[in-house]
């Protein structure tokens, strides 16, 4: 396993360990609640635990603080990865991790900010997460705010007009202060995204709509942190960071497999992949 | 372009009432915006534009990014009066106000302007006669159908002052100012009197309320006795006003809006777990033909004769 990628991940050991940490406590909390969707929650793990660890400026304990970054978790089905790295970055107790989905629990099979702090905007419905990332840097924008806004899409999600349609504004009003975080692993709920509607170049689609991008690897904890902690002042663009990564990244019979987007693991699966997840 | 409505002696847009309210608020609270979709001259919003250009966030004719933009802003400290076409920031950006602005509960102010059927001959396109019934579903959204220009300015004065999401139905149809007791004050989720009655209650909202006061008047020269309730907030509703209405034993609702699930729906949910009496909802049926708004009204019997006879032979119907 002397992938780059890895390599380059053995220099940032705090974020690679919070990544494996998410991807090991996403997959009993799937595990346990026998729901979830355990492909996408690897494919963003690494995204995730570079925001959280290496990139945003927050206080878990002020979670309200008009100057924090924020966070907009648009591929709100993956509450797996997302619900693990709040309860790492502290936002609540890692005890209530074990409620995933129970009834009455605040954590809903989708984020509900009314019930847990961290999260800044309900999602679930594909396409609702950058234009409301899209207000919040406006906002930020009009008062001259240093608070920089990050939302994670998925790929396939981009087929929703929404995004789009906020893509003109975004562009438009030169918000250097948002970044989208796109989750490219090519797989949507049924099959490959390039075999349901064609995404690809989805690079110069974003140019062509007045952002600036970047193509990274996704699961290369030093190029994600990098890219993504680069001052944006004077860039004049939002920036899309195209993040390439594979759905079940980090267990064998999971890698590139589109049955592991909402597919629950069975007791054997379960410990086999926590065997590998080390 | 558009069939506004002519110009009558004594009759105003509310939509002027609104601008004018939105520019004073703005000018004491510097969190107070305004989100358009290309939308500033069908909302008023020139004078706004003017005076806080920097405070005006235009999308484009973007209506899922408009109403997204606002929940953004809210998150953002903003207190932002997102605006536009009644029948186009609900309809077009339908999810996004359920899960952007209701389910997730943030202090959005969505303003739908020119609802009805405003826009007459323009057709049911550009008809907003659905809003209420599709928004009444999201329990924690606010609904205000101001009837005159006094109460549009109470209104979003109201709804600037409550931390959460709001919804003012604005309309373009000229209404008279109607006639109120010194001192009247505009509460969310209080109905207001208008005219005191036993026979029967006519509960109506927006640009039929001055309609249900003319019908009560000619009712009394022949002897019915009918009430008049303006029932502006069709959420959270007044239930003492609705239970005191069933006590007259007959109740006409009539709404700017489609009789399916607006507000005659509403009183509808309410009498029959509680005092079912006879009850008649005015509206239109649904898709309309051709024709001016005003043409359309009388079509539809939502007239001083119309709403008269409806409450002639609701009370018909009493045991």
């Amino acid at each position: 396993m002397n992938s780059p990628a890895l390599q380059r991940n053995d220099m940032v050991p705090e974020i690679a360990a919070k990544a494996l940490w998410i991807r090991r406590r996403s997959f009993q909390m799937v595990y346990e609640a026998q729901q979830g969707h355990p492909g996408g929650d690897f494919s963003a793990a690494d995204i995730l635990a570079t925001l959280y660890f290496g990139v945003m400026r927050y206080d878990p304990h002020a979670p309200a603080d008009p100057g924090r970054d924020r966070f907009v978790m648009s591929k709100g089905h993956c509450t797996g990865a997302f619900y693990s790295v709040l309860a790492a970055a502290g936002y609540f107790p890692e005890a209530d991790l074990k409620t995933y989905m129970e009834p009455l629990s605040k954590l809903n099979g989708h984020p509900n900010r009314n019930y847990l702090p961290g999260v800044e905007t309900n999602t679930g419905p594909l396409g609702h997460g950058l234009p409301v990332a899209t207000g919040i840097a406006i906002a930020g924008q009009l008062d001259n705010a240093d608070f920089r806004t990050f939302v994670l899409t998925g790929d396939g999600e981009l087929q929703e007009g929404s995004n789009w349609e906020c893509a003109l504004t975004a562009a438009h009003r030169k918000l250097e202060n948002l970044t989208l975080i796109v989750d490219r692993n090519r797989l949507q709920q049924g099959a490959r995204t390039e075999e349901t509607a064609t995404l690809d170049p989805l690079d110069e689609k974003w140019r062509a709509f007045g952002w600036h991008v970047e193509v990274v690897d996704g699961h290369d904890h030093a190029q994600l942190r990098d890219v993504l902690s680069a001052s944006p002042k004077g860039r004049g663009k939002p920036l899309c960071v195209i993040a390439n990564t594979f759905k079940g990244k980090g267990v064998s019979f999971m890698h590139d497999n589109v049955a592991w987007h909402h597919g629950v693991p069975n007791k054997e699966q379960y410990e086999q992949a926590m065997a590998e997840l080390v | 372009m558009s069939a506004a409505p002519s110009k009558k002696e004594g009759f105003f847009d509310c939509r002027d009432s609104f601008a004018a309210t939105i520019e004073t608020l703005a000018e004491r609270d510097p969190r107070i915006v305004t989100v358009v979709s290309d939308s500033v001259g069908s909302s008023k919003l020139g004078g706004f534009r003017k005076k806080f250009p920097e405070r005006m966030v235009n999308v484009g004719i973007a209506e899922q990014t408009l109403v997204a933009v606002g929940a953004g802003l809210a998150n953002g400290g903003k207190v932002p009066f997102v605006s536009a076409a009644s029948c186009f920031i609900t309809g077009r950006a339908m999810e996004q106000v359920k899960a952007d602005i209701a389910y997730s509960n943030v202090n959005v102010k969505l303003i739908g302007q020119s609802s009805g059927v405003a826009y007459g001959e323009l057709g049911p396109t550009h008809h907003s006669i659905e809003d209420l019934a599709w928004l009444r579903l999201f329990n924690n959204l606010t609904l205000i159908v101001p009837a005159d220009p006094w109460q549009t300015e109470q209104a979003i004065l109201a709804a600037a002052e409550l931390n959460g999401p709001v919804f003012v139905r604005v309309s373009r149809m000229p209404v008279p100012a109607l006639q109120r007791a010194e001192g009247a004050k505009f509460e969310i989720g209080k109905a207001e009197t208008l005219v005191d009655g036993t026979d029967a209650t006519i509960i109506a909202n927006g640009t039929m309320v001055h309609r249900a006061v003319a019908a009560a008047a000619a009712l009394r020269s022949e002897g019915i006795s009918a009430r008049v309730v303006n029932m502006a907030t069709v959420n959270p509703l007044d239930d003492a006003a609705i239970a005191a209405a069933a006590e007259t034993g007959a109740i006409v609702t009539i709404e700017e809006h489609s009789v399916r699930g607006g507000l005659g729906g509403a009183v509808a949910e309410i009498i029959a777990g509680t005092n079912p009496v006879p009850m008649r909802i005015m509206g239109f049926p649904g898709f309309v033909p051709t024709g001016s708004a005003e043409w359309l009204m009388e079509h539809y019997g939502l007239t001083e004769t119309g709403i008269a006879e409806a409450v002639r032979q609701t009370i018909a119907r009493k045991k």
